[in-house]
């Protein structure tokens, strides 16, 4: 009960600074600017800490740990490494470029920018449905991490749909009340609770289990472990791919839309040389701690999710389809550090804890603020509501649609039975490095067009949409990839455990190839924007129409 | 530093991140507690925020600093 208590106060400080940013904004008085963008006014230390905190979301400590709980150690190599270094690039070189455009031109989204850069309007609220389509996947983790962690931490008192409601609830409330403002200082919060995280954790549940040293030697004696502390349960073309996955994180529109908050453009430099120091404390506790859970085999849970995998190597393939699937549900590792926490710490710590936890999984009021942004600015103000009905109306459309986001998010949640991880990898991550294409054309090629911007943007939602139905037609296999096409004994599309393959590559590989691909050879056919909005993005030199 | 030269830092720092020599090795065990492949992906890391940090000294986008006084034209 104590830290259900804990965790309830930490709601409740979560609703208080989104009450305050209200105060604040209604002071300010700066209309759409101000409620969406927070009046491009975030100073150094909460751009850094929120930014960050941005980025990591429920998928950061419960889907790594529970990935590394079944994979190993390659976890951090797959995201948090790769993650380390591509994000800071795309935030020094692409990030200061939105900030700039934003400043100079007054653009409030990715979309209003894509317009004007490329002269075009229907084409942008073509963009707007297929970013806002692949965005609702990333604020349904939110609300399942939610309901996974207030279940664990209140040992099953809290059902899952009241605590993914919960979660929903609170989140809603602060972004409703406290825009961007109330959500950047949100963040902050809950990036500061989770930085200290990885050490708690790190030392009490290392005390709980005797130390780390042991559990390590113990599974390096186990050869069914030691495995799980190389890489040799995944292909190095399958760890190469995720290389390609952080390039959406500058492609997700709330990533975007807040580099247009930072007063300065030098609070990018904090941003960039910090984030890969914050990756590794974030990201190292909870991959490490989800690699000796396999050790944790005095947490009763944990020794079922042990049991259920080792059923599903030894026995899957004489299993029906249903039986493997509940034995996933049972080996899933999503909670897996809920459950030591749980276990090895002391009741308040526990509670401490699990707020750190909850902290992560309510990233998503940044993707909630986002679309409704993008909605207010790219379909109602571009189509007139704005014009017509004023600011104010607008700002009020926004909260609407603030609700009526989040309600749909949960009521899929409750309906989504896929692990976190699997959902977050597949679907958003996957579509918006295919997206990625578009922002670095309309920042740095001239030749870009309309015309390639809607190729690319049709092809990551349809090849998006692909992914999901032939991963909805064929299931997982119980034992190696089945391979479904091989034109002349070459493996072009597998399906394993982890979802779809493409020549062994993630489907975010060719994603990503083919929308650059689609953006030169569509541009290069199609006629180009006239040179005086050249000149505007391209102001060193003035290019005539080619 | 020549732009050249950074593109091709940057681009050895991607290449890097393929550690295929540490895939199936377990020791050298890191402070007691951190496999080789794990260890190296953490020190790599660490490298990064220097790459960065370098990045930022000699190829900051200073030019777009005069967007600091606001907008030209709101569309």
């Amino acid at each position: 009960m104590i830290p259900l208590l804990i965790v309830a106060g930490y709601l409740v400080t979560v609703i208080y600074i989104g009450i305050f940013a209200f105060r604040r904004r209604t002071r300010a008085a700066g209309g759409a600017e101000e409620f969406f963008l927070a009046g491009r006014s975030i100073g150094s230390f909460v751009f850094v800490l929120s930014l960050f905190g941005t980025n990591m979301t429920a998928f950061s400590i419960l889907g790594s740990s529970g990935h590394a709980f079944t994979n190993g150690i390659v976890t951090f190599g797959l995201m948090a490494s790769s993650s380390a270094l591509i994000i800071p690039l795309s935030l020094l070189f692409l990030g200061t470029r939105i900030w700039a455009l934003g400043r100079r031109y007054g653009f409030m989204t990715p979309v209003q920018m894509f317009r004007d850069r490329w002269e075009c309007g229907h084409i942008g609220t073509v963009i707007f449905v297929v970013q806002a389509a692949l965005l609702v996947p990333y604020i349904i983790i939110g609300v399942m991490g939610g309901g996974t962690t207030l279940r664990a931490i209140s040992g099953g008192l809290v059902p899952f749909w009241l605590g993914g409601g919960v979660v929903a609830l609170v989140v809603m409330s602060y972004v409703f009340f406290g825009g961007m403002r109330g959500t950047a200082l949100v963040n902050t919060f809950q990036t500061l609770l989770f930085l200290a995280f990885g050490v708690v954790a790190l030392s009490v549940i290392g005390a709980g289990m005797g130390g780390f040293s042991s559990a390590i030697s113990s599974m390096i004696d186990t050869p069914a472990q030691a495995v799980l502390l190389t890489r040799e349960r995944v292909s190095p073309w399958f760890f190469f791919s995720y290389t390609f996955i952080p390039l959406s994180s500058i492609a997700f529109p709330h990533i975007g839309i807040f580099c247009l908050t930072a007063r300065k453009l030098s609070h990018f430099k904090q941003t960039v040389i910090l984030y890969p120091l914050c990756m590794i404390a974030i990201w190292l506790p909870c991959v490490f701690l989800g690699v000796v859970a396999n050790r944790a085999t005095d947490v009763p849970a944990i020794k079922t999710k042990i049991e259920a995998r080792q059923t599903l190597a030894t026995q899957g393939a004489t299993l029906t389809a249903s039986e493997r699937d509940e034995l996933r549900r049972a080996a899933s590792g999503d909670d897996v550090m809920l459950r030591l926490v749980e276990h090895y710490a002391p009741f308040w710590l526990a509670g401490l804890l699990g707020a750190c936890v909850m902290a992560a999984v309510m990233a998503s009021d940044s993707q909630i603020l986002a679309l409704s942004t993008m909605f207010t600015e790219d379909v109602f103000a571009y189509y007139e509501g704005k014009a017509r009905f004023g600011e104010n109306v607008q700002v009020q459309t926004g909260r609407l649609f603030v609700v009526l986001l989040t309600i749909v998010a949960y009521l899929i949640a409750l309906r989504v039975p896929q692990s976190i991880f699997d959902l977050a990898s597949q679907f958003a991550f996957a579509g918006y490095a295919a997206l990625s294409p578009l922002l670095i054309a309309a920042l740095f090629w001239r030749g870009s067009t309309k015309w390639g911007a809607l190729a690319v943007t049709l092809w990551a939602g349809l090849a998006v949409a692909g992914i999901a139905i032939v991963q909805s037609i064929v299931p997982p296999p119980p034992g190696p990839p089945i391979v479904l096409w091989a034109p002349g004994g070459v493996e072009v599309f597998a399906r394993g455990a982890g979802g779809l393959t493409v020549l062994g590559f993630l489907p975010v590989v060719p994603m990503t190839v083919v929308s650059v691909l689609l953006m030169w050879a569509v541009s290069s056919m199609t006629r180009k924007p006239a040179p005086e909005t050249l000149a505007r993005y391209f102001p060193a030199s003035v290019p005539t129409r080619g | 530093m020549s732009r050249l030269l950074l593109i091709l830092l940057v681009i050895v720092f991607y290449a890097l991140h393929q550690d295929i020599w540490f895939w199936r090795t377990i020791t050298p065990i890191g402070f007691g507690v951190l496999p080789a492949g794990l260890l190296y992906h953490v020190v790599y890391t660490f490298a990064i925020s220097l790459l960065v940090w370098l990045l930022v000294r000699v190829a900051w986008p200073g030019h777009l600093e005069d967007d600091e006084a606001g907008p030209e034209g709101r569309r």
